[in-house]
């Protein structure tokens, strides 16, 4: 399996504050990587490095094996890498079907009439094709979700970055998004994954990466990683 | 019989009025941007028909259809070079730069055109009437209703049922979101500046046929333009319909009783309405 992305010694700081330092790693194709890591590690920094929201200070970024360290956020997108946001922002006044519509033709530069089929499996895939017609901004917490999921899907990514989406959700809710979740990942989607919901995560992906003051302290098969005696103190705060 | 006839002359002159007040509404409900020279780009447009009219020797509907991609451009011109780069989070600097504008294009009319009141010749359907029972209803003012309601159902249709309709929506919602789905704001307000300019365009071709005007009369027409907005609910096509209609109708009732109520019958029409709904007739279901 080739590496979808690569991180080489990608580094960060705002002033003082190193935020992400000397993050190395791959992310095979088809494969699901998680990220924990406490609250202020540097998570949401790495996607925003990732996607080029943020600009990298050091180090090289490797998307399907070309140089992206200084490609704009934009062509990143077309090039396949779609992301949700932590706190969900459908466009409340379209329908839901809407906002997949615009999504898709603008995040991908296509006419509405190549999209619609699609759009509407992805409602169909992620639950929300019930929904299709309402006002985003009727939905419940997990339609949103869901919606976002939805909407990032649209841009048909090659590598699917997913932060917090099962943040505040209930039990039973939880559990619905991370069965949409993984059906999208067995369709071969390639999804890093950062969450606080840890058996949310690790019923997904298959490997995690621990993140702490902005850099890589563990990376392997989750069982592994949560056995491991530095990730259980620096990230559960349990001292053995 | 008498008062059907003045409510319906009433709700003709409403049609004047939501054309108006159709490209304000639109500007406003996709940008938040409150253009306070719209009455004069509407007296701009009726000039450049007029000229229109003499220098190509056509009739004032063909004059207005060339004048239309011209107007367009206009918009879309003002929009880039101008009105983009003072939108933003503050609403102060996008007033101030209209209110220039306004006084910059009066006074440019006023060079090039005098302060001569001009009319936009219409020949024989001036004075066309259509006997309807007792009640003769002017050609004119047909039209104009007539225009104003597919106006109306072209700009829902185009809202509504078309890739760029919810690009405006999606931008008019959440311009930051927008922007990382691919949608380019500048570009969308753009082209929703230019397509006000077209409703405009249509506007001054029965502004500048039913009425005199000179470069002065722009002002007037935009508190006509906000007052129809207002009453329909900020942002809503057919509430701005509505509120024309309820403007133009409060006017022929209030000149019906004196004759000099005209024009303060459709201002009071407008403080009552402030008064029971303060939100307008149509609010949108959630700002």
């Amino acid at each position: 399996m080739s590496a979808i992305l690569s991180l080489h010694d990608v580094s960060k700081s705002f002033g003082a504050l190193t935020v992400t330092d000397s993050v190395t790693f791959d992310v095979p194709e088809g494969q699901a990587l998680g990220i924990i890591g406490p609250n202020g590690a540097g998570k949401s920094t790495l996607f925003n490095l990732i996607t080029g929201n943020l600009a990298a200070d050091a180090g090289r970024i490797e998307y399907l094996g070309r140089d992206v360290t200084r490609t704009p956020p934009m062509q990143r997108c077309l090039s396949g890498i779609g992301r949700s946001f932590q706190i969900p922002q459908p466009f409340d006044r379209l329908t839901v079907f809407e906002n997949l519509l615009v999504a898709a033709t603008h995040g991908r530069g296509l006419p509405e009439r190549a999209v619609e089929e699609d759009c509407a499996a992805i409602l169909e895939r992620t639950e929300l094709i019930a929904a299709a017609n309402r006002p985003a901004g009727t939905l419940s917490l997990l339609q949103r979700k869901r919606l976002e999921l939805a909407r990032a899907m649209a841009t048909r990514p090659k590598l699917l970055l997913l932060d917090e989406i099962a943040g505040g959700l209930t039990e039973g809710e939880c559990v619905a998004l991370v069965d949409t979740i993984r059906a999208i990942h067995r369709e071969g989607v390639t999804i890093i994954w950062i969450e606080h919901v840890i058996h949310a995560l690790t019923r997904v992906v298959e490997r995690l990466l621990v993140l702490d003051f902005g850099k890589v302290i563990g990376i392997g098969e989750p069982d592994a990683i949560m056995a491991s005696k530095e990730v259980r103190e620096i990230y559960l705060g349990i001292e053995i | 019989m008498i008062w059907v006839d003045t409510v319906l002359q009433g709700v003709l002159l409403g049609g004047l009025y939501a054309l108006f007040a159709l490209g304000l509404s639109l500007v406003f409900g996709i940008m938040r941007l409150v253009n306070l020279a719209h009455g004069d780009l509407i007296v701009l447009a009726a000039y450049l028909i007029l000229v229109l009219t003499t220098l190509l020797d056509l009739g004032p509907f063909m004059a207005a259809l060339v004048a239309l991609p011209v107007m367009f451009a206009v918009g879309w011109t003002l929009q880039r070079l101008v009105l983009n780069r003072v939108l933003g989070t503050d609403i102060l600097p996008p007033l101030l730069v209209t209110f220039g504008l306004s006084v910059v294009l009066q006074n440019a009319l006023q060079e090039g055109f005098s302060a001569d009141s001009r009319r936009i010749p219409a020949g024989w359907l001036e004075t066309a009437s259509v006997p309807i029972g007792p009640i003769s209803l002017g050609v004119m003012p047909l039209l104009t209703f007539a225009s104003a309601i597919l106006v109306t159902l072209a700009l829902q249709w185009l809202f509504y049922r078309t890739a760029l309709g919810r690009a405006f929506r999606a931008t008019s919602d959440d311009p930051a979101t927008a922007s990382l789905m691919g949608v380019k704001p500048d570009a969308i307000f753009a082209k929703a500046t230019g397509i006000a300019m077209i409703v405009v365009t249509i506007a001054a071709l029965y502004l500048g046929t039913r009425a005199n005007f000179d470069p002065t009369t722009g002002p007037a027409r935009l508190i006509y333009a906000f007052e129809a907005v207002i009453i329909g609910g900020l942002g809503s096509l057919w509430g701005t319909l509505a509120g024309g209609i309820i403007i133009g109708v409060a006017q022929t009732v209030g000149a019906q009783i004196n004759p000099e109520w005209q024009i303060l019958a459709g201002h009071i029409a407008f403080l009552a309405v402030l008064l029971i709904r303060p939100r307008g007739l149509f609010p949108r279901a959630f700002d």
